[in-house]
């Protein structure tokens, strides 16, 4: 396996982990971008998801969303917002791009958890007097915690994934070794990119994975 | 002298009729190369998707590694999954097939392996009663029963692969891609929205015919009148 060898002395050679476009500063880059665009969503998609869950309206919308998103393609709508006024204001056309293809799972995930929330239990919560804002804090957000985390994990990867197509649109992460290495015509620096790529991509799923069992088992024990 | 022609592809509008008229050729051969993309990719995928769900679902020991396998594929964003194959395939429309069909695999063998779970273990028995063989009942019994889901998984996997051909453009065998990467590179407005409008109706059409084929195949699942 010649490109194998190959790929591991690029990966191992110092000289690309240090400087702008080295792997060490894309990898910040990509973290960076993963991290920030993942809290701009839940701050967008969840406080809209919490309500409309516990208020039962816009369902059509909120699980639609995710199917209306699956068609348009990430690339697609990466090029056309680089092409508007917005992309010569430096990344925030990826951010927007990153944004708007995480919120679809957050917002699917976390309405489908609240509406699945046991109306009984709802409806116990009521007659035991409980306010609008107590019901939905301190019943139905614990019990639908486990598919609004499901969102976040599924919105994670695909922020990954995402950002690393913003590299093809110009934008930075680890996906601009990849573009790099193409542009050099080096299989071995395209390999060693899709490599660290996938690395992290994998990496952030078994965080999450992790964290699922590590969990308390609180809403398993209450089950019959 | 001439005056340079003032029509929507000088001024570089994003909506230019005049753009449709003149590269219609181009339009739709990009639209076919992005259609047999898509259908090569699909058709192999279901073709392996389905041996694999229903081995899945006759060992149990198969179904862990099947199942774990397929998803971590389906983690590897598209660009890294298209270049970890570039050594095997190098730059060919094989390579953008090939990618397009790991990750339908992870969504058919899904939808799939869980509709064949689906199927009551009442109904087994009775074929088995009647006398069914494990072929007969396979074919005759537990596929047809799986195919709602089967189908669903088809159309999701489908969709994505319709906007995943797209990224095949890193490699000059993306379709519409392709002219979404070119007009990138010289800020041809008209080109980007063109090809990404033609991706999403694409998208929407092979949507609705597979719903459309589900219900024709699935008469049972409608609701009698």
């Amino acid at each position: 396996m010649n490109t194998l060898s190959e790929t591991w002395s690029w990966l191992t050679t110092a000289a690309h982990w240090s400087g702008p476009d080295g792997i060490g500063n894309r990898l910040g880059e990509h973290l960076y971008l993963t991290v920030v665009c993942l809290l701009i969503s839940c701050l967008v998609a969840l406080p809209v998801a919490l309500v409309l869950g516990h208020l039962g309206k816009g369902g059509a919308l909120a699980v639609n969303l995710s199917n209306i998103g699956r068609a348009v393609p990430t690339f697609a709508v990466l090029v056309l917002l680089l092409l508007t006024p917005l992309g010569t204001r430096g990344q925030w056309s990826t951010v927007i791009a990153l944004v708007l293809f995480a919120v679809p799972p957050l917002l699917t995930n976390a309405y489908v958890g609240m509406r699945e929330v046991d109306r009984d239990v709802v409806r116990a919560a009521r007659g035991m007097g409980m306010t609008g804002r107590q019901l939905l804090l301190g019943v139905e957000l614990p019990l639908a915690l486990p598919l609004i985390l499901t969102g976040v994990r599924i919105a994670a990867v695909q922020l990954v994934a995402t950002a690393t197509i913003a590299a093809l649109a110009g934008g930075g992460g680890l996906g601009r070794i990849i573009t790099a290495g193409f542009n050099l015509a080096s299989t071995p620096q395209v390999v060693a990119g899709a490599v660290l790529v996938a690395a992290f991509a994998l990496l952030v799923e078994g965080l999450f994975e992790a964290g699922r069992r590590l969990a308390p088992r609180r809403g398993r024990a209450a089950a019959p | 002298m001439t005056a340079p022609p003032d029509d929507c592809l000088a001024r570089n509008e994003w909506i230019c009729g005049a753009y449709l008229s003149s590269r219609r050729e181009i339009l739709v051969d990009a639209v076919l190369q992005h259609l047999q993309l898509t259908g090569a990719a699909v058709a192999v995928a279901l073709l392996l998707a389905v041996p694999l769900a229903v081995a899945a679902r006759r060992w149990r020991w198969a179904a862990g590694p099947v199942l774990g396998l397929t998803t971590i594929l389906y983690t590897i964003p598209s660009l890294a999954m298209f270049s970890l194959l570039l050594p095997r395939y190098g730059l060919s429309a094989a390579l953008v097939i090939a990618g397009l069909v790991l990750y339908s695999l992870t969504l058919l063998v899904r939808n799939i392996l869980a509709g064949l779970r689906a199927v009551p273990e009442e109904t087994r028995q009775a074929a088995r009663g009647m006398g069914y063989g494990p072929l007969r009942l396979l074919l005759a019994v537990e596929l047809p029963l799986a195919l709602p889901a089967a189908m669903a998984g088809l159309r999701i996997a489908t969709v994505s692969a319709v906007s995943l051909v797209t990224i095949g453009a890193i490699v000059g065998h993306g379709g519409l891609g392709n002219l979404i990467y070119s007009g990138m590179n010289t800020y041809f407005k008209a080109q980007v929205l063109t090809a990404s409008v033609l991706c999403v109706v694409i998208a929407v059409a092979a949507d609705l015919l597979l719903l459309g084929a589900g219900r024709l195949l699935t008469p049972w699942t409608r609701r009698r009148a």
